[in-house]
């Protein structure tokens, strides 16, 4: 069912004390897509992604109106937040390596839901390291701390402990800031493979990017939507010119 | 710019070596001011030790006071003060640690924890000997615990509790907020994150704040003065549990602090290396509490993980 609404969001307007966020937002990202999103900075961007997986309730000045469905269920309504969260997978952009081994940074998100099979966390650890790229590297030093990794390894850590509980949407927020181009591509190879197992939202700055593997794709302006839809018809037709001149590099 | 510069480019001019000048002068201002710092600790403790030689042996530590404390050892003082600060620290550290969690980790920022946060830093304003008289009225006469070393104790958590609690809250916030942050996005709750992420690493912060209040703790005679210290007890210390441990909770007991107040001031004829020796062994005990707080923290810095 390539169009059912994975993540829909209705009248969605968040305000940090009187600075509005993000103005009354209403679209939605189908299953098993990757769907782009580009915007200058203070665009909303973040405070998106926070709202999926309700991280927005740690800062205490957000209020948030509207919905956000998953699945059709009103992710204010869940009752347990962490198994919404487990479901959701999370990357900012600075690298954030956990004060453990390579290892447990990956086995963190699998232990806390209760996995304690050696075999079977050996298994998840092999396999989020490969997926995000950074197995050959590490491989032979699990067991040293994963702070002391560099940061575009420290970001491929944060990209395979996201990646360990198998979500089913994952939320890339500038994954490849501090990753070189070559690992770039390779990533964004696994995320054209990961599509089939999960919806990923992948906001980028990097238009390329976006171009290359986003199926959709939605531009944000001033906390709010400027244009959405198909990322082929937005490069080739866009309705606004300021998605014209964003795309284009011209916006300024 | 049309006057010609130096001759040479690397030739300082005359505004750049008053810069250098002016730098030199600051910068040994304040060397000096932070030299000043070791003198007086040095002071006291080479005057201390020099003027408490006399006394200073084996069997001065281990042998109970003579009478009035003119002559015989320091032992039932130092066990005293040492049960003291031991019994008043499984009162104070669970609860100031905990309660250090809860206001870091857990609090929203609402009036309430303005309040507890307000009501921390009043008890931390309090004087010592006002606390003393609460300790009187709270844990001697309305709990009726009597003048004793579990009242003392009690009295000396109350007054240690904010300085804990201030401690433990600061080594929680040098875990940076992204560690937790990462663990909430994984679905971890907060107990999970504080117990795996933060706990681990402020462990030692919180330990070396909680070490080095009860060195201070262990210096203080106001707080004990009318909720338990004694002059002198009648405690026969032959057998040797009643050496190791020679005060009940409810007993009346003796401190190194309340005992230099005692034998100082209030008793004529004392020798003078007498009150040295008590100021020594209290300096003593109080540096070496200091010094593993030291050794913890350098640990702490050799092991930090990020």
């Amino acid at each position: 069912m390539p169009d059912h609404h994975h993540i829909d969001f209705r009248n969605v307007t968040v305000r940090y004390g009187n600075d509005i966020a993000l103005d009354g937002l209403d679209f939605h990202v189908r299953k098993n897509t990757i769907f782009g999103i580009v915007g200058p900075a203070n665009s909303g961007k973040t405070t998106l992604l926070k709202c999926i997986n309700r991280t927005i309730d740690f800062t205490s000045t957000a209020s948030v109106d509207g919905r956000v469905r998953i699945d059709g269920e009103n992710v204010r309504e869940i009752k347990n937040v962490y198994s919404l969260r487990r479901r959701i997978g999370m990357v900012f952009p600075l690298p954030v390596g956990l004060p453990l081994s390579i290892y447990e940074n990956v086995a963190y998100g699998p232990r806390r839901a209760g996995i304690h099979d050696k075999g079977q966390l050996d298994e998840i650890v092999e396999r989020c390291l490969k997926q995000s790229v950074l197995w050959d590297e590490v491989k032979d030093r699990l067991h040293s701390l994963g702070t002391k990794l560099s940061g575009g390894q420290q970001q491929r850590l944060t990209l395979a402990r996201a990646l360990s509980l198998e979500p089913e949407i994952l939320c890339l927020d500038e994954f490849s800031i501090a990753i070189d181009p070559v690992t770039t591509m390779k990533i964004e190879d696994v995320l054209v493979n990961l599509r089939e197992k999960m919806t990923i939202i992948l906001v980028t700055n990097l238009i390329q990017q976006a171009q290359r593997i986003a199926d959709d794709m939605m531009f944000l302006n001033d906390s709010d939507i400027v244009e959405i839809g198909p990322t082929a018809e937005l490069f080739a037709n866009p309705k606004h010119t300021l998605t014209a001149k964003y795309l284009s590099g011209e916006m300024g | 710019m049309a006057a010609p510069r130096a001759q040479h480019p690397f030739t300082a001019s005359s505004h750049e070596r008053t810069k250098l000048f002016r730098e030199k002068v600051a910068r040994n201002l304040m060397l000096v001011a932070a030299l000043a710092l070791i003198v007086p600790v040095l002071a006291i403790i080479v005057y201390l030790f020099y003027k408490a030689s006399p006394v200073l042996s084996f069997s001065y530590i281990i042998d109970d006071p003579g009478p009035m404390g003119k002559s015989g050892g320091i032992w039932l003082p130092l066990m005293g003060t040492f049960y003291l600060v031991l019994t008043s620290l499984f009162i104070v550290a669970p609860i100031g640690i905990l309660a250090g969690i809860y206001l870091n980790e857990y609090a929203p920022d609402n009036w309430l924890t303005r309040a507890i946060g307000m009501a921390v830093t009043s008890l931390a304003g309090v004087p010592s000997i006002v606390h003393a008289m609460f300790g009187v009225g709270a844990f001697v006469a309305f709990m009726k615990m009597g003048e004793s070393l579990i009242a003392a104790a009690c009295t000396i958590a109350v007054m240690t509790i904010p300085v804990i609690v201030t401690a433990t809250r600061e080594a929680l916030a040098a875990v940076p907020m992204s560690f937790r942050e990462a663990c909430w996005n994984m679905g971890a709750t907060k107990w999970q994150t504080t117990r795996t992420i933060v706990l681990p690493n402020s462990v030692s912060g919180i330990l070396t704040g909680v070490i080095l209040e009860v060195s201070r703790a262990a210096g203080e005679t106001a707080p004990i003065l009318f909720t338990g210290a004694a002059a002198s007890v009648a405690i026969n210390t032959s057998s040797l549990d009643r050496k190791l441990v020679p005060y009940d909770l409810d007993d009346k007991f003796m401190a190194l602090s309340y005992h230099l107040y005692m034998v100082a001031d209030k008793i004529a004829g004392m020798p003078e290396e007498m009150k040295f020796g008590v100021a020594a062994v209290l300096i003593a005990l109080i540096l070496s509490i200091n010094s593993v707080s030291i050794a913890l923290r350098s640990w702490l810095r050799s092991r930090k993980k990020w």
